[in-house]
């Protein structure tokens, strides 16, 4: 869409607001289509993206173990901003990426891993075999996961997990509403 | 029925993640995107986005440093050189209600939640081309109107007060960012 002739933004001032409207610089990029048209890009993105599952367990793998790298470094150092965030931030990696590489029980548990670390008032007062339970399941999820039994017992892993982390969190917040109304509230992401 | 021309689109994805950054290229890629420009980190996505002034910016949220929040809100500066109505989809693995108010209230576009799928993504970028709402500028937020829409039977009190309306027009933002470059 590079470059565009000038375009007008219209604003219609009110008491406390504006209103801006400008023409939809990108309208151009929109075409009309015969009903007919074949071409799918969603479906082609899709065939794209099973091109790539070649590689996905390798990367789950890199990301599994990011996140014990991110547990050691808590073990060795104790609970500090930056450790704190390192671990966040490799669980809600998987919690995001895990069910697109094939590994929705992983992304589950991270999920739940995630859900501690947020809303525990005291993250030093967290029981550690909770935390440490976690990261061991995400491991052996991704490493047995060329095992076709192992979807079924992953699955039930990561959800007694989630029960677990749940009691400990309502538990630890029942004083603090704002984060038991979070941590009670249902998920918005799409079911699988 | 409408299609769009991805190959007419400039993209700007920001995520910490290589691994997620690979599977967005794929997907824009294979959509027909031609320009998709990366960031590791929200600093670099602005100075990528003040130097490549890209129409859609897709960013993660949670980031080292400067996360995918600040990043929409310093690109809502109205007042500022750039451009500050480009659409911009956040797509996180945050996936609770309160993380979409706070997202929307940044000058966020669109939410996306992961896990990521082509078709969600699809819809997201026909919406901010099909579909952009218009800006409003109060004291306090300047984004995308985050009304997506108006019911008559509403009963609450009225957020916005009226008042005597005033139109003006002046040169395009758009046009003015896209001539610094």
């Amino acid at each position: 869409m590079a470059r565009e002739k000038p375009a007008t933004v219209q604003i219609e001032s009110f008491a406390d607001h504006h209103v801006i409207t400008q023409p939809n610089p990108l309208r151009k990029v929109l075409r009309r289509i015969a009903p007919r048209d074949l071409d799918d890009p969603v479906a082609r993105a899709e065939k794209a993206l099973a091109g790539l599952s070649g590689e996905f367990k390798n990367w789950m793998t890199i990301e599994a173990d990011r996140l014990s790298d991110a547990h050691a470094a808590i073990l060795r150092d104790g609970f500090t901003d930056v450790t704190r965030a390192e671990l966040f931030r490799a669980a809600h990696d998987i919690k995001g990426d895990a069910a697109t590489f094939g590994f929705p029980s992983a992304a589950a548990a991270a999920e739940s891993l995630c859900r501690i670390i947020e809303h525990a008032p005291d993250l030093d007062e967290v029981p550690s075999n909770l935390i440490a339970h976690h990261i061991n399941a995400i491991q052996a999820i991704v490493r047995e996961r060329t095992k076709l039994d192992t979807a079924a017992t992953a699955g039930e892993l990561s959800k007694q997990l989630r029960d677990i982390a749940d009691v400990f969190l309502t538990q630890a917040n029942r004083d603090r509403p704002e984060h038991l109304e979070a941590v009670l509230a249902p998920s918005i992401a799409p079911a699988e | 029925m409408f299609r769009i021309d991805f190959n007419k689109l400039r993209f700007l994805v920001c995520d910490d993640n290589p691994h997620m950054r690979r599977i967005l290229r794929t997907l824009l890629h294979s959509f027909g995107a031609r320009e998709v420009y990366e960031a590791e980190d929200g600093a670099t996505a602005l100075e990528m986005y003040s130097h490549y002034v890209p129409d859609i910016v897709i960013t993660d949220w949670s980031m080292p440093i400067f996360d995918g929040l600040e990043l929409a809100q310093m690109i809502r500066q109205p007042e500022s050189k750039g451009n500050p109505y480009a659409p911009i989809i956040m797509l996180t693995g945050h996936s609770e209600k309160r993380r979409v108010t706070v997202a929307r209230d940044a000058g966020v576009t669109e939410f996306l939640a992961k896990p990521i799928s082509a078709k969600g993504l699809y819809q997201r970028i026909l919406n901010v081309v099909a579909n952009p709402r218009p800006f409003i500028k109060t004291k306090t937020y300047f984004g995308p109107d985050r009304r997506r829409n108006t019911t008559n039977t509403y009963i609450g009190p009225e957020r916005r007060l009226g008042g005597e309306v005033e139109v003006m027009t002046q040169p395009s933002l758009l046009d003015k960012a896209r001539s610094t470059v």
